[in-house]
């Protein structure tokens, strides 16, 4: 088997002295594969995302971007070499324009920008029709989608998306779900955590569950959604 | 797990169940209020009540005004005319601490713990009329050490409740997402409010914990407090629900029971959309249709 794109072992993270957050954690993608991570709150998840983002204290353990060690990497050297990550929240910068917002994520290769553009108006088409409006006046739906298009502008091997449906209306959540399926057709490995575990494992190839800062059980997103612990503790019975 | 369907409650309304219908026994009833941000109308609601006793959902699409509404009738934003009455009296010109004295409370979306607080603390501060917050009161140990005592006790007892109680003495900023809009309900209910306000409660808690948070919200209107709640999570609005709201571009589009309100075409196209039913999975070409009812 050919060599992850990212590899996780055994990680051991936190944000206070002396408090893991996560307590060996593993979790693989490779190539093009559309990862989605859930579990209750507390579990974790977040923490492992923005572990991969040089955002988290690592205590133990390794990560890997295409077998190199990536711990102690500052956000910006991350981007360079191919990872994007979208926050949760306050994702764009509201006092500039969509196209603007563009232009920050292509910073580090602003001589990219027109053929990046292109790219991504292809799979956010409403927003290349938008690009002198302010990120500011758009609704939580909107900036979502400029957040990852934003995230998109350095082509990024791998595209991390912490919730990217959270607080958005069900046919926005939807839409949401769809346009990363559509990044991750387009050659893109996304690994996403979430809340709507439902939605997120249809989408997804492969899910993790975690629970206390440990990967409890993965499978295929199929797998897991008929696994019935995993639908007694994680999707609950409403709505099945 | 219980599935059952929790009862529900009925005949709330008089009249047909459109837009501003009269309720049988309004808590709050706003009347032409209206909010602007520059050139934008962000709330314009003609007349509205909310039945007493029962549980309301405010839906609506992003960008709505659901939560400007919350503000307005929370007293955290004034509206630019109207008026608004809770239990007949005119909550005009009151601030939020005073509309929540009068018993109605609200949390919020974005949960505003005091990160560097305990649970215990934060639970603590929602209790109301303290003695030893007057400042000669403070003072004397003896005045306010029993009231203390009741509010520990109190507080204990709801944190128990939202299974709090082992993070009691840790920092709220410790508390992830979900643990944080738990310990937001806890205490708003530290204040006995007869009408809770909860905006957003579901979001980002996990599926699991949302059995047990409706449950508490079930609770609520078991002992007799109003709830309303704006929420995109349809499962809950259906399971809890017995009435519903719908929001669109600041007005007031459509009022009625969740399975009615749901069914409209128009409640559908701006805010359910069409996939409600099916799986994103074929929906993105992911995997293979099959004959038999996929995602069973």
């Amino acid at each position: 088997m050919s060599q992850p794109v990212v590899e996780i072992k055994d990680l051991y993270a936190g944000y206070l002295p002396g408090v893991n957050i996560l307590n060996g954690a593993n979790l693989y993608a490779n190539e093009g594969e559309l990862i989605g991570i859930i579990g209750p709150n507390g579990a974790g998840k977040s923490t492992l995302l923005k572990s991969m983002f040089g955002m988290v204290k690592i205590r133990e353990g390794s990560i890997e971007l295409n077998g190199e060690n990536i711990i102690g990497l500052k956000a910006n050297k991350l981007v360079a070499k191919g990872v994007g990550f979208v926050p949760q929240n306050n994702n764009v910068f509201p006092s500039l324009t969509i196209e603007e917002n563009l232009q920050m994520g292509l910073y580090q290769a602003p001589s990219r920008f027109t053929e990046r553009l292109e790219f991504v108006t292809e799979i956010f088409s409403e927003l290349g029709k938008r690009l002198k409006q302010r990120a500011g006046s758009l609704s939580g739906g909107e900036r979502q989608m400029v957040a990852m298009a934003r995230a998109l502008m350095m082509e990024p091997e791998v595209l991390l998306l912490d919730e990217p449906s959270a607080g958005l209306s069900p046919v926005r959540q939807d839409e949401a779900f769809i346009r990363v399926s559509d990044i991750n057709k387009a050659g893109v490995t996304v690994i996403m955590v979430e809340q709507n575990a439902r939605r997120c494992l249809q989408i997804s190839d492969r899910g993790y569950v975690l629970d206390q800062g440990v990967d409890a059980v993965t499978g295929s997103g199929r797998e897991l959604m008929d696994d019935p612990k995993v639908v007694e503790l994680y999707l609950g019975n409403l709505g099945a | 797990m219980s599935n059952s369907e929790p009862d529900k409650a009925t005949g709330l309304h008089s009249g047909d169940a459109k837009p501003g219908v009269a309720k049988v026994d309004p808590i709050l009833k706003a009347s032409n209020v209206t909010r602007k941000f520059g050139g934008l109308t962000a709330v314009n609601v003609e007349h509205v009540e909310i039945p007493r006793g029962a549980i309301t959902a405010l839906i609506g699409p992003n960008g709505a005004g659901k939560t400007t509404f919350f503000n307005l009738l929370t007293g955290f934003d004034s509206p630019d005319s109207g008026t608004m009455e809770f239990n007949g009296k005119s909550l005009s010109g009151m601030r939020s601490h005073q509309i929540a004295k009068l018993g109605q409370v609200r949390t919020f979306q974005l949960t505003k713990a005091l990160s560097l607080l305990t649970v215990l603390e934060n639970m603590k501060l929602g209790a109301t009329d303290q003695a030893g917050e007057k400042i000669l009161g403070s003072l004397i140990p003896q005045i306010w050490r029993k009231q203390e005592a009741e509010i520990e006790k109190r507080a204990g007892e709801l944190l128990e409740r939202f299974k709090l109680y082992e993070k009691r003495d840790d920092f709220a900023a410790s508390l992830s997402g979900g643990q944080r809009k738990l310990l937001e309900m806890a205490r708003a209910l530290m204040t006995n409010p007869t009408l809770v306000m909860l905006d957003e409660p579901m979001a980002g808690v996990n599926p699991a914990l949302t059995e047990s948070l409706l449950e508490h919200v079930l609770d609520l209107k078991k002992e007799g407090m109003t709830v309303l709640f704006v929420e995109h999570d349809m499962h809950m609005v259906r399971h809890i629900a017995d009435w519903v709201i719908v929001m669109a571009e600041g007005e007031i589009v459509a009022e009625g029971p969740p399975d009615q309100v749901m069914k409209e075409q128009a409640v559908i196209d701006a805010y359910l959309g069409s996939h409600q039913e099916t799986d994103l999975g074929v929906v993105t070409g992911r995997i293979e249709v099959s004959d038999d009812g996929e995602d069973k």
